[in-house]
């Protein structure tokens, strides 16, 4: 039994529909309709993947015209392939995990229903963005997931820093939103159609790719590259890229099973997912040769420069859902690299196995924050291993897959995928390189997180009070890190099912164990180091320094137990590595931020300059138009004196002046 | 469709009935007032049930009026005017729902106010240039006293500045029509006619004589740089007032470009598309630039009504299909948006607080105090920010994808016009709404609502923002309602001519 | 001298005493009164062209005249009232008093 294409909406529809009930009705048996529609809706995508496995080469559509627009009609439609298919069981599945969580995470808060509200809206745009066969659609979803989110972050709006970052959130994303609406303006105006596949007809099928690729603008670029850059924006916006990645650290504001299912597993996925989904237009110029430049190297650069800055700053956090942000940027960064160099199958594989761990700690973050009494620095916490078993085993798997430990767990294979395409790679190293290192900076932070939070003794109220949560919300962490560690042998180069899924002329290449090693022996120094640096002299009190903040006791303590030449040199690397991450974090906060900032206050300034030329100028204008017509009213009703005889006078003078005229005129 | 004339006829009827109503007590006006908007609006809708798209204009009513001059009691519709009708009598209706708490004078202002209802019908029905002319003229009295009346802020100034443009707009229009019919040897008013008497005109006479009507129109359609009175106009009218005045008086103007300029002398229309089109981005971004700085939470609705009508014009200025539907498509919407905002803003918000300085509204909890007003809110500014799923984002869309066809340089900065919408509505929600969200609002808010009492929202405000909520939705789903009556239209002998930019 | 020319004299001699009076006088009586005597040097104007002028024709100048007269008499009720309604206000007829009407 398979789900037809023509029925593919009712994947979003039903969360649509309960997020309409919630809108009418504040009654807390919203959360459970919720919950049934995302499982209804994960049975059905199940249904549409069955469908899709059967010949994964297919591109099944549906399309309708949606209105007139008056040359012609505007359509839109729905698609189902392999990558859609698969997006949506993710989707849906680690949604309804993250529904059920939510059901004890937001037990106690008042606005219990119209939560399950927001979050079957943005389950619905998302899952409608996914299914979408038109870059419309896609917009109208992608625009209504910014929308859903800004609703999510700013969920609990009496914490002004809440309603500042939802607020930081819809206007950095729509910077990017507005290239991505250019380009689908463009794109329209190019080609005349914006569905994807439409029998030979489509933006992504070969007519149109070649029309694209064959006009050059006058900088010399190729259209395609144009709008594919253009597209690629509105990715850079949701997914948190650098430079607009600033607004996703903020948005940890919102509860935590909103961070995870939106800022972590899914929203900021669907750059991924739309640079994925338009790969034909993005590599259409890939083989012209006299361009400036090919749209997928700047994707791979871009992708390059958050995978390493993500991580160099995570390791200067303390709030743990902070470092699990960055983590989130560098990660995506690691997918769009993989986009860049040519692989997108690399790049949706790494996008699902990250979606669950990633989805997984930050329910562990949740858990720990909930047991915790919303303690949220790590320095704050430690201790938690024995008090919080389930949420601490979990967490663990979730780390060690993220790190990429070797093997057994899912992220190695995906962050190998990512790699080995990025040795192969012929125009540049330098992104490998950057992966390279992030990939240390990842299983350092990572150890950190893990053995500043769950290690040691309590250090504050709130942690030694800590207990384990109810089943509701530790048995989604349950299956989540049980799928954390399946996922990840659906596409191993020995059994590239995935891959193949995604990409039917996929052909595994081997080799490259040289590089799979160097990739082994980095995870273990990043996990060392951070072992080294955090877990061998556990943290006290909250009030210590970090051995990485202050050298000299953090080196003084390791000269004199260790004599060892490799702890020193973990230190002076740790400081420079601190140091790196502090610059980058400086960079981060008030370049970046202060050129957000600047356009802002220029932006301002001139509202105010235009505002001053209205009410002075082009208000005086009139004013002054007014004044004179009013100014003569007034000359010549002070000839009014209202002296009868005055006007008598003026009568009869000017019937003498006329009986002369008449006279002297000669009339007749 | 026959009866579509009856709608001009009710609302006059129900003017003096609404008068004499008012001297027996304020709720028998009110009453008056609401059942003629309801059955002049049912009239609309009940012709847009049986209304079959076409190409052509539907001449309903055609009597010689003064034949000596060869001016005809002439009223005709097509789908565009249908659409303008429906919308008129959705903004009517619940411009009435939100005037509900008039209590001075109550006859006469429902009287002043379905009088200029009465004329807005006949502006969007006439088919001859003197008629339109004349349900303009009749349009404009009555909004004059509305404001001077029953204002706020500084409403002398507000009105007569708002009459001033007005009538010096419709001088030039009256000199352009008038020049077309001596010059032009037109044998009577009929657009047709007219149309065929300008053609005799010398090229540089099209030119001259469209820029006098075209200017003359688009200063009640608030274009930049003759925008100035909108703001003003909007601040100081009375809540109703103001709500017809964006949802409905702006479209007489943008209409007047469309239905007579427009068509009357393309190439008058092909000579000055760059300057029209240049103005209108202007505006856009103008406005909007200067909505993010104001402190009066209405002007900034204000300023956000020019530039939602800069769009208007800028489709009316690429003059190819998608662009001028997009522009009908974008009054209806505009007309339904700003109308809400100004519910909102005017008659929840200013009525209850009675203050509109965004600085005194940050200090009160407004979402506890006036939790409907403030989803209200929320939605409509979405709406007006272009978000999918309302009427502003297929209306938006359709005209971008026509101006990106006529120059994509416009495209970009009109695209950008939508973003600067994003942050100036955002602001004013944040301000206005959420102000008190602030960390001292934990300390003192279990007494704040007992502090500031505000009295509820009633019934009629509800019922209001319902129907204009469901409208919004209902466009935003599914354009098609309207561009299906829209699209057929603009193929009309008469208004096709505006594509081929003077090829007749 | 002919009796037109007679007739136009004594006419020109009225309507110069009723301007006189109605530019010289402040009370508001005599001020009317002026204005009479202009209206009837008119008159005196009508019935002398008619009679003596180069047309004979039926009574032109005599229902010009009674025309006149009619309204002339319509013209004094109105002013005498008007006076009246000064006087209530002003508690006199002084004409260089009635200046409420000034711009």
């Amino acid at each position: 039994m398979t789900l037809p294409v023509q029925l593919l909406w009712l994947i979003p529809a039903l969360p649509l529909l309960v997020a309409g009930i919630g809108a009418l009705t504040r009654h807390r048996g919203v959360a459970l309709a919720a919950i049934f529609a995302m499982a209804g809706s994960f049975a059905l995508s199940c249904l549409a993947l069955a469908g899709a496995l059967q010949d994964p080469s297919v591109h099944a559509t549906y399309n309708f015209a949606w209105f007139d627009l008056g040359h012609g009609a505007l359509r839109l439609g729905f698609l189902l392939d392999p990558l859609t298919a698969l997006m949506t069981t993710m989707v849906t599945f680690v949604g309804t995990l993250i529904f059920i969580f939510s059901l004890g995470y937001m037990k106690e808060d008042k606005n219990f229903s119209r939560f399950f509200c927001f979050l079957s809206l943005f389950a619905a745009a998302m899952l409608g963005l996914l299914v979408a066969n038109s870059l419309l659609l896609l917009f109208v979803c992608w625009e209504l997931v910014g929308l859903a989110s800004y609703l999510l972050i700013g969920f609990w709006f009496h914490k002004p820093s809440a309603a500042a970052a939802a607020k930081k959130a819809f206007i950095t994303t729509r910077i990017g939103d507005l290239g991505f609406l250019l380009g689908l303006l463009w794109l329209a105006d190019s080609t005349g159609s914006l569905l994807f596949y439409d029998g030979g007809q489509g933006v992504l099928e070969a007519t149109a790719l070649a029309s694209l690729s064959g006009q050059t603008l006058a900088c010399g670029l190729a259209l395609s590259t144009a709008i594919g850059l253009l597209i690629f924006c509105g990715a850079v916006g949701k997914s948190g890229q650098f430079p607009l990645h600033v607004w996703l650290p903020d948005a940890m504001e919102g509860p935590t099973p909103v961070s995870a299912l939106i800022h972590a597993a899914t929203m900021v996925a669907a750059g991924v997912f739309l640079v994925a989904r338009v790969y034909p237009l993005m590599s259409a110029d890939a083989l012209l040769a006299a361009v400036p430049v090919h749209a997928l190297t700047v994707v791979a650069f871009i992708g390059a420069i958050t995978a390493l800055m993500g991580a160099l700053i995570a390791c200067a956090q303390n709030d743990i859902k902070r470092i699990l942000a960055f983590s989130t940027v560098s990660q995506l960064g690691y997918m769009m690299l993989a986009l860049g160099v040519g692989s997108s199958t690399a790049a949706i594989f790494h996008l699902l196995t990250h979606a669950f761990f990633k989805a997984l700690l930050f329910l562990g973050a949740g858990s720990v924050i909930h047991a915790a009494h919303h303690e949220q620095d790590i320095r704050q916490l430690g201790g938690l291993r024995t008090k919080m078993k389930v949420t601490f085993a979990t967490f663990a798997i979730g780390m060690m897959a993220l790190s990429g430990v070797p093997f057994l767990f899912s992220g190695f294979w995906s962050k190998e995928a990512i790699l080995h395409a990025a040795h192969e790679w012929d125009v540049s190293h330098l992104p490998l390189y950057a992966g390279l290192c992030a990939v240390v900076l990842t299983a350092f932070y990572m150890t950190r997180l893990v053995a500043e939070t769950f290690f040691g003794k309590p250090r504050s109220h709130g942690a030694e009070h800590a207990h384990e949560n109810s089943a509701v919300m530790t048995a989604p962490l349950v299956i989540l890190a049980v799928c954390a560690v399946l996922l990840g042998f659906l596409g191993t180069p020995y059994w590239p099912w995935l891959q193949k899924t995604l990409d039917p002329h996929y052909e595994a290449t081997h080799g490259g164990l040289g590089l799979m090693l160097l990739s082994i022996g980095l995870v273990g120094a990043g996990l060392g180091l951070g072992w080294a640096l955090y877990g061998r002299k556990l943290r006290t009190t909250a009030a210590a320094r970090d051995p990485l903040d202050t050298a000299a006791p953090a080196v003084m303590a390791v000269l004199a137990d260790r004599l060892g030449f490799d702890e020193l040199y973990a230190a002076t690397v740790g400081r420079l590595n601190s140091a790196t991450a502090a610059f980058a974090d400086f960079l981060d906060r008030y370049v970046i931020g202060g050129l957000v900032t600047f356009l802002a206050q220029l932006g301002i300034f001139s509202g105010g300059v235009n505002r001053q030329v209205d009410e002075a100028n082009l208000n005086g204008g009139f004013d002054a138009v007014s004044e004179s017509v009013r100014g003569s009213g007034l000359f010549y009703s002070r000839k009014q004196t209202g002296e009868t005889h005055g006007y008598l006078r003026v009568v009869a003078v000017a019937f003498v002046l006329l009986a002369l005229v008449l006279a002297l005129g000669g009339v007749r | 469709m026959n009866l579509l004339p009856y709608t001009i006829y009710l609302s006059f009827v129900g003017a003096l009935l609404a008068l004499v109503a008012g001297m027996k007590s304020a709720a028998a006006a009110r009453a008056v007032a609401l059942l003629t908007a309801v059955s002049a609006w049912g009239v609309a809708l009940y012709a847009a049930f049986g209304f079959t798209p076409s190409s052509e204009l539907l001449t309903l009513v055609n009597v010689p009026w003064i034949p000596q001059l060869g001016i005809n009691y002439h009223l005709a519709a097509d789908g565009i005017s249908l659409t303008l009708l429906v919308l008129t009598g959705l903004a009517a209706t619940c411009g009435v729902l939100f005037s509900w708490n008039i209590e001075e004078r109550t006859g006469e202002f429902f009287a002043f106010y379905l009088a200029l209802i009465g004329g807005v019908y006949g502006v969007f029905l006439s088919a001859d240039a003197f008629v339109f002319f004349v349900f303009y003229e009749i349009a404009i009295v009555p909004k004059y006293f509305l404001i001077a009346n029953w204002g706020s802020t500084n409403r002398q100034y507000g009105a007569m500045k708002l009459a001033l443009y007005s009538f010096a707009g419709s001088a030039l229009v009256l000199a352009g029509l008038l020049w077309i019919y001596s010059t032009g040897y037109a044998s009577n008013f009929g657009l047709d006619q007219l149309a065929q008497g300008a053609a005799t005109l010398s090229h540089t006479g099209q030119i001259t004589v469209f820029a006098l009507i075209f200017t003359g129109f688009a200063v009640l359609a608030g274009m930049f740089p003759f925008h100035t009175w909108a703001p003003t106009g909007h601040v100081a009218a009375p809540t109703g007032a103001s709500m017809l005045l964006a949802g409905v008086v702006m479209k007489l103007g943008a209409y007047g470009c469309l239905r007579v300029a427009m068509p009357l002398l393309p190439a008058g229309l092909e000579f000055w598309q760059p300057v029209i089109a240049g103005l209108a981005v202007a505006g856009i971004l103008y406005a909007g630039l200067v909505a993010l700085v104001q402190d009066d939470f209405k002007f900034v609705i204000g300023y956000s009504s020019v530039s939602h009508m800069g769009f208007v014009l800028l489709g009316l200025a690429a003059a190819n299909p998608s662009a001028v539907a997009g522009a009908v498509l974008q009054m209806f919407s505009h007309g339904v948006i700003a109308g809400l905002l100004f519910a909102v803003v005017g008659r929840m918000v200013y009525e209850r607080t009675h203050t509109r300085q965004l600085d005194e509204l940050k200090k009160l909890p407004l979402h506890r105090l006036l939790p409907f007003a403030a989803v209200v809110f929320v939605i409509a500014g979405l709406a007006s920010m272009g978000m999918p799923g309302f009427s502003g984002f297929p209306a938006e869309l359709t005209i971008l994808v026509g101006v990106w066809n006529y120059s994509a340089t416009l495209g970009v900065l009109a695209a950008l016009g939508v973003f600067i919408a994003a942050a100036f509505t955002l602001r004013a929600i944040q301000v206005s709404f959420f102000g008190q969200a602030g960390a001292d609002a934990a300390a003192h808010t279990p007494d704040a609502a007992h502090d500031h009492p505000l009295s509820p929202i009633t019934w009629p405000e509800k019922t209001g923002a319902f129907l204009l909520l469901a409208a919004t939705l209902l466009i935003g789903l599914k354009p098609d309602l309207l561009l299906n009556w829209i699209v057929p239209s603009l193929q009309s002998p008469l208004m096709k001519v505006i594509f081929h930019g003077g090829a007749r | 001298m002919t009796p037109l020319h007679l007739c136009l004299l004594i006419s020109t001699a009225l309507f110069c005493i009723g301007l006189f009076g109605a530019l010289a006088r402040s009370n508001t009586i005599l001020v009317l009164l002026g204005i009479e005597l202009m209206l009837n040097a008119a008159n005196i104007n009508f019935i002398a062209f008619w009679r003596y002028g180069p047309s004979h024709g039926a009574a032109n100048g005599m229902i010009f005249v009674l025309f006149s007269i009619a309204v002339a008499a319509a013209e004094a009720a109105v002013g005498l009232a008007l006076i009246i309604a000064v006087y209530r206000h002003q508690k006199n007829i002084r004409l260089q008093e009635a200046t409420v009407l000034k711009g």
